[in-house]
């Protein structure tokens, strides 16, 4: 290993820290912690709440196409959620000392990541099942394993956010399972659905933890517990019994079950393809901070009216 | 334009708004916890987004909303003296007193 930025540290009190995440002790915003363990959280709190956030753009592109009332309640409810978990964490990242407004700014010039995965097109309305069944299942299992993260506030933020995930999973499965037992053209829209998000959903976890630049000073330092292979393993057993259940088959022909591990081998992900879309050439990414810039903008006059009401509230109050 | 330039809409919009720490009250009878923060111009605005944010199913019987620079916390190095006087008073707890063996107090 390289030597990392930590040892320029004040090496007692790095010891110490280690010595409290060893122990499983969590840390609060006002506690020491090295400049590193501070960056990473906020480079990887801003991405997860920058993740929420342009997550309601693929979905909400559905909501009023929604095939029934029912459906269309849910998925409103579900975009809620979404705006409601970026808040959760851009409000933890803030107890880092970084402003949300500079968070945002990151985000919408373009120098901020999320999740690569909302960078692919929702095509039919079987890609909003995909989407809750697939992408919030994975997000359930990483999200997981967040909650027991190092930094209480980005935990606490996980807590809270798992609970509601579950709405979004059973909600996408029950699209799936009722397109596939549906008309033969309900049942390909599901296959079809499925055959398109399925390896994005296993690159949500990440390149190989050989291969990830952060895995190694995330994981000793307690913010992930688990390495992006380990979690990606486990999505995928979660997933295989859930697929055969509905009948719709996983397309993957490397897909066998290893009786030696109890796991379900796969098939190597297209890294090329990862990489591509990571570095800004998916297919959705422009259109995604274009329309991201644009609701910004569009919002300005909601904010400014507040602002503006807020004030003359205030002057009334000063004069009675 | 002659006029002294006010600040452009673009401008004002772009600052935060003031922080607010949000408590929630789980249920009838139960302590206030903290549940997070929100952005927010004034206190009633401040309250309707703590609702929209913290309590979208049910999650509290009752809001408070404080700003976050009204709170005045411990410090981490204070654990140690700020906290000290309670540790060598053992006979504020019940379990310091000795009662005949047999007896419930």
């Amino acid at each position: 290993m390289t030597p990392t930025p930590a040892a320029t540290e004040d090496p007692k009190r790095l010891a110490e820290f280690e010595a409290r995440i060893a122990r499983g002790d969590t840390i609060e915003p006002k506690d020491w912690m090295p400049e590193k363990y501070r960056r990473q959280l906020i480079r990887m709190m801003s991405q997860h709440a920058h993740s929420e956030v342009v997550g309601m753009l693929p979905e909400g592109n559905w909501i009023t196409r929604a095939p029934s009332l029912r459906r269309k309640m849910s998925l409103l409810a579900k975009v809620q959620d979404e705006a409601g978990h970026g808040l959760y964490i851009y409000c933890g990242a803030e107890t880092l000392g970084v402003d949300r407004h500079e968070l945002v700014s990151q985000l919408l010039n373009g120098t901020a990541k999320y999740a690569s995965i909302f960078n692919y097109p929702t095509l039919t309305w079987a890609d909003i099942g995909a989407i809750g069944w697939l992408v919030d299942g994975a997000a359930i299992v990483n999200q997981t394993m967040l909650a027991k993260a190092s930094y209480g506030p980005y935990a606490r933020a996980m807590v809270r956010i798992c609970k509601e995930e579950n709405f979004h999973k059973r909600q996408g499965f029950e699209i799936m399972s009722l397109l596939s037992a549906g008309t033969p053209e309900q049942r390909a829209m599901a296959q079809d659905a499925l055959d398109r998000w399925w390896w994005p959903s296993l690159m949500m976890f990440g390149p190989h933890d050989k291969d990830s630049p952060n895995s190694g000073e995330l994981l000793r330092w307690g913010i992930k517990q688990k390495g992006n292979d380990e979690l990606r393993q486990r999505f995928v057993n979660l997933t295989v019994g859930q697929a055969k259940a509905i009948n719709l088959t996983i397309p993957d022909p490397k897909l066998r079950h290893d009786a030696e591990t109890g796991n379900w081998a796969f098939g190597e992900i297209d890294w090329d393809e990862f990489w591509r879309v990571v570095k800004g050439d998916g297919q959705c990414n422009r259109e995604r901070l274009t329309a991201r810039r644009k609701a910004h903008a569009d919002g300005a006059w909601v904010r400014e009216a507040a602002e503006a009401h807020a004030a003359k509230r205030a002057r009334l109050e000063s004069v009675a | 334009m002659t006029k002294k330039k006010q600040p452009e809409p673009a401008e004002t919009g772009a600052t935060e708004h003031q922080l607010w720490e949000v408590f929630t009250q789980p249920g009838g009878g139960k302590p206030f916890e903290h549940a997070g923060s929100v952005h927010a111009p004034d206190a009633e605005m401040a309250l309707q987004n703590a609702r929209d944010v913290y309590a979208r199913r049910g999650e509290a019987v009752n809001l408070w909303v404080v700003p976050s620079s009204a709170i005045v916390a411990s410090t981490p190095e204070d654990i140690g003296p700020f906290f000290d006087p309670g540790n060598d008073k053992p006979y504020r707890h019940p379990q310091f007193y000795k009662v005949p063996r047999g007896i419930k107090v």
